[in-house]
């Protein structure tokens, strides 16, 4: 079990920039996502999955709606007397330090310091996986690595938003550089965010980096590190969405409609747990019509959807027409209204006989609260 | 010593509920699904923390394995508190043998130690099977102000539908003169829900010299209220309004859950405040596809739907394939439609897998003689092969084998 020797922290709040329209009001890890879940459901269904019973969510701004969400961390067995969960939010002194990798893990030095554990998984909610770390770790213990990273096989993001972080691996999955933004690939084998580290050698090299006033996780870190340390790759086996832009945001919520997609995330064996709500099951008025679609309980559906993903307690009036959106949690949509590409946020309104159309490569955002 | 609890709450859970036939086979009554997601104990058990009463004994005696199970520790009603929240209180072994529940007051009175320990004012007695919300702080309020000794809580029903139940005949103030059990002719239309609430010492009084009759059958209905009626202890009917049904009938069941599809049924699920909790299976939302047609349905999560439903209550983990057609009826959680089933009329009950083309049930109108028409009910975890036909009112128990 290699939750007996091993801790994870989350990392909730370094990707906020990717998906402003989404993190206004809270963290990258509490935006909803799949209907019914939030991104760290994922992350945190993961560890607990592969026998990991104590989490540290480590969180700077915005995090009310993430303590909400995972409150005593109950829903995924995290309520326990041994371990659990344990929110890390700045204290005084280190509310400006947050900013990077390294300065927040030097923070929270006590937390790791104090764990009994001698293994410490670090991960982010940047990725929608169901992923077991137990045989991760096991990979990790075998090739006597350092430290193991995921990654995998995939086209660069080239975004704006984000570092596409490319592994030179050979056949023993052993990691001989890293390049950041190489300029020639199409696809590569690219690092995902999660990795296993001792938590001593971790906390050596925060205190090296800390000392060179080094940060970052990619360039101050992993970088250097391939040259010193044994630093392995480990593929993420099946489906893996790497979130770091509201149009790969849509396009993993859309990936949901495939029934092999959701069979790879969602099984018995490793279930997503997410924070319950006691709504009743959705209910279909007469003269509904709704195709190719995933949709939470408590809904309310008498109008027509197509192609989108439905949150808990959405009610759609007769006449509305919504296709290929997202409609998240408690949203009303008025009569006669016409959705196609949008992304309404928690509670919306809109208004009866509306119209509001995005495309694919740019969904319009409709934030939280908003009456249209 | 544990803190005063001013109401514990008393539930009877123990019925074997015969009249459900296959569906009760290994649980007790109030463990039967209900309404997509709930069991039936889920209404009583929500309507109790939403009233905010703390102490629940929960009295249990026919097949309680799954019952136990569901209840646990109480987390999902909030009833999981060191100070009360819920018990199990099964039969037990005393000193001069061992007794089983022999009625509803004999239930009550062998856990007379439970409620003890909590020195109550008063004590709610319910019964696990029926499905309603009401609000029995406002209940226990009406008794204090009255004065009451006995308060039993009624429902107006129709005059023609009055002589199934037990009738309380009041005086202009609400007080009760009389009962009737199951009146030929009804004098008024005051039926009784099946829900008390006594002041405990007088609730106690009579559950000993109850207990001390050998002649007495030992139910509150039968003997212990008529006995307080005869005594002149002041008992008042609490008028109930709001949607109410006993589902302790295969035909009861299958309509309340269908209630539930009607708009006008005064049964709001989706209220904020009073909720329903159940325990939630972990499943993901449920997925609707191109190729399904679904009409005045209710679908609960996990459930995967590419065939036809219309006026049907799907619970979790549901797979209704191709071509596949539902037509009111309840299928229970896990059961698999094949590729072009047919189910209509009909409760299927869980795990059970209906065989490609099986047919299931029928409409009314489509039977000769109406007599030999009703739901079909097909109990769980069985296979119905492929072609094979399960006639309305059928109620099947084993494997039928598909007809090639």
């Amino acid at each position: 079990m290699a939750g007996r020797n091993m801790f994870g922290l989350l990392l909730t709040n370094f990707q906020d920039l990717y998906i402003p329209e989404l993190t206004t009001k809270r963290t990258f890890s509490s935006i909803p996502f799949g209907a019914k879940y939030r991104l760290i459901d994922f992350s945190l269904s993961n560890m607990v999955n592969s026998g990991i019973s104590k989490i540290g969510v480590v969180t700077k701004n915005n995090y009310l709606s993430l303590m909400d969400h995972i409150g005593s961390g109950k829903a995924w067995n995290l309520s326990r007397r041994r371990g659990g969960l344990t929110f890390l939010p700045p204290f005084e002194n280190t509310v400006d330090k947050y900013n990077t990798f390294v300065e927040t893990i030097d923070s929270i030095r006590n937390f790791i310091d104090h764990s009994y554990e001698d293994y410490v998984l670090i991960s982010s909610s940047m990725s929608v996986v169901n992923i077991d770390y137990q045989q991760m770790f096991n990979a990790h213990l075998k090739s006597n690595a350092d430290i193991t990273i995921c990654y995998r096989n995939a086209p660069l993001h080239k975004s704006t938003n984000s570092d596409d972080v490319v592994f030179s691996i050979d056949s023993n999955k052993r990691i001989s550089e890293v390049l950041i933004n190489p300029r020639n690939l199409e696809t590569a084998d690219c690092m995902i965010n999660t990795c296993v580290i001792k938590k001593d050698l971790l906390l050596d090299i925060v205190s090296d980096c800390m000392s060179r006033s080094k940060y970052t996780f990619s360039r101050d870190v992993i970088q250097p590190c391939v040259k010193e340390y044994n630093v392995y790759g480990y593929e993420v086996p099946g489906y893996c969405a790497d979130i770091d832009s509201i149009q790969s945001y849509f396009k993993a919520n859309m990936d949901l409609l495939s029934s092999e997609v959701r069979e790879e995330l969602f099984n018995m064996r490793n279930p997503i747990y997410t924070k319950i709500r006691d709504d009743m099951p959705t209910k279909y008025g007469l003269n509904s019509s709704v195709k190719n679609s995933l949709i939470a309980p408590g809904c309310v559906i008498e109008g027509e959807v197509e192609n989108s993903i439905i949150f808990k307690g959405v009610r759609i009036a007769k006449g509305a027409k919504i296709s290929n959106s997202i409609i998240m949690q408690d949203c009303d949509i008025g009569e006669n209204t016409t959705l196609n590409y949008v992304i309404c946020d928690k509670d919306v309104v809109v208004s009866p006989t509306r119209m509001l159309c995005g495309i694919d490569s740019y969904p319009v955002c409709i934030s939280k609260k908003s009456v249209v | 010593m544990l803190p005063k609890q001013e109401v514990v709450a008393m539930l009877l859970a123990g019925g074997q509920g015969s009249r459900l036939g296959v569906l009760t086979r290994k649980v007790a009554k109030p463990a039967v699904p209900f309404g997509g997601k709930y069991r039936i104990i889920d209404f009583p058990l929500s309507n109790c923390a939403n009233s905010g009463i703390e102490a629940v004994g929960v009295l249990t005696q026919y097949q309680p394995l799954v019952l136990n199970d569901y209840l646990g520790n109480g987390q999902p009603w909030d009833l999981d508190n060191d100070n009360a929240g819920v018990h199990i209180l099964s039969p037990y072994e005393q000193k001069d043998g061992a007794k089983w529940y022999s009625g509803t007051a004999n239930a009550i009175y062998q856990n007379l130690n439970f409620i003890e320990r909590y020195d109550p004012e008063y004590v709610l007695i319910l019964s696990g099977d029926h499905i309603y919300k009401m609000d029995y702080s406002k209940m226990i309020s009406f008794h204090a102000e009255h004065n009451a000794d006995c308060t039993i809580a009624v429902i107006d029903v129709s005059l023609e539908e009055a002589s199934r139940f037990g009738i309380m005949n009041t005086n202009p103030d609400g007080s009760i003169y009389e009962f009737e059990e199951k009146p030929a002719h009804p004098k008024s239309t005051n039926a009784s829900m099946g829900i008390y609430v006594f002041s405990w010492d007088k609730l106690k009084k009579y559950l000993v010299l109850d207990a001390a009759d050998p002649n007495s059958s030992n139910d509150f209905g039968k003997n212990v209220l008529p006995a307080m009626l005869a005594n002149g202890e002041r008992m008042f009917a609490y008028p109930f309004e709001g949607y109410w049904k006993d589902v302790g009938t295969i035909d009861s069941l299958w309509e309340a859950n269908m209630d539930l599809l009607d708009p006008k049924t005064k049964l709001d699920l989706t209220e904020k405040k009073n909720k329903i909790y159940s325990r939630n299976p972990i499943m993901p939302p449920h997925f609707v596809a191109d190729c399904a047609e679904i009409q005045n349905s209710m679908i609960a999560d996990g459930c995967n739907v590419y065939g036809t439903l219309e006026f049907s209550m799907l619970f979790n983990g549901v797979t209704v394939k191709k071509g596949a057609v539902v037509t009111d009826s309840i299928l229970m959680p896990g059961v698999v439609v094949e590729e072009g089933a047919q189910v209509s009329y009909a409760i299927v009950s869980e795990g059970t897998v209906i065989g490609k083309n099986a047919v299931i049930g029928a409409r009314p109108e489509d039977t000769e003689n109406r007599d030999d028409w009703g739901i079909a009910v097909v109990g769980e975890n069985l296979s119905i092969g492929e072609g094979a036909v399960v006639p309305p009112k059928a109620m099947i128990d084993e494997d039928i084998k598909g007809v090639k």
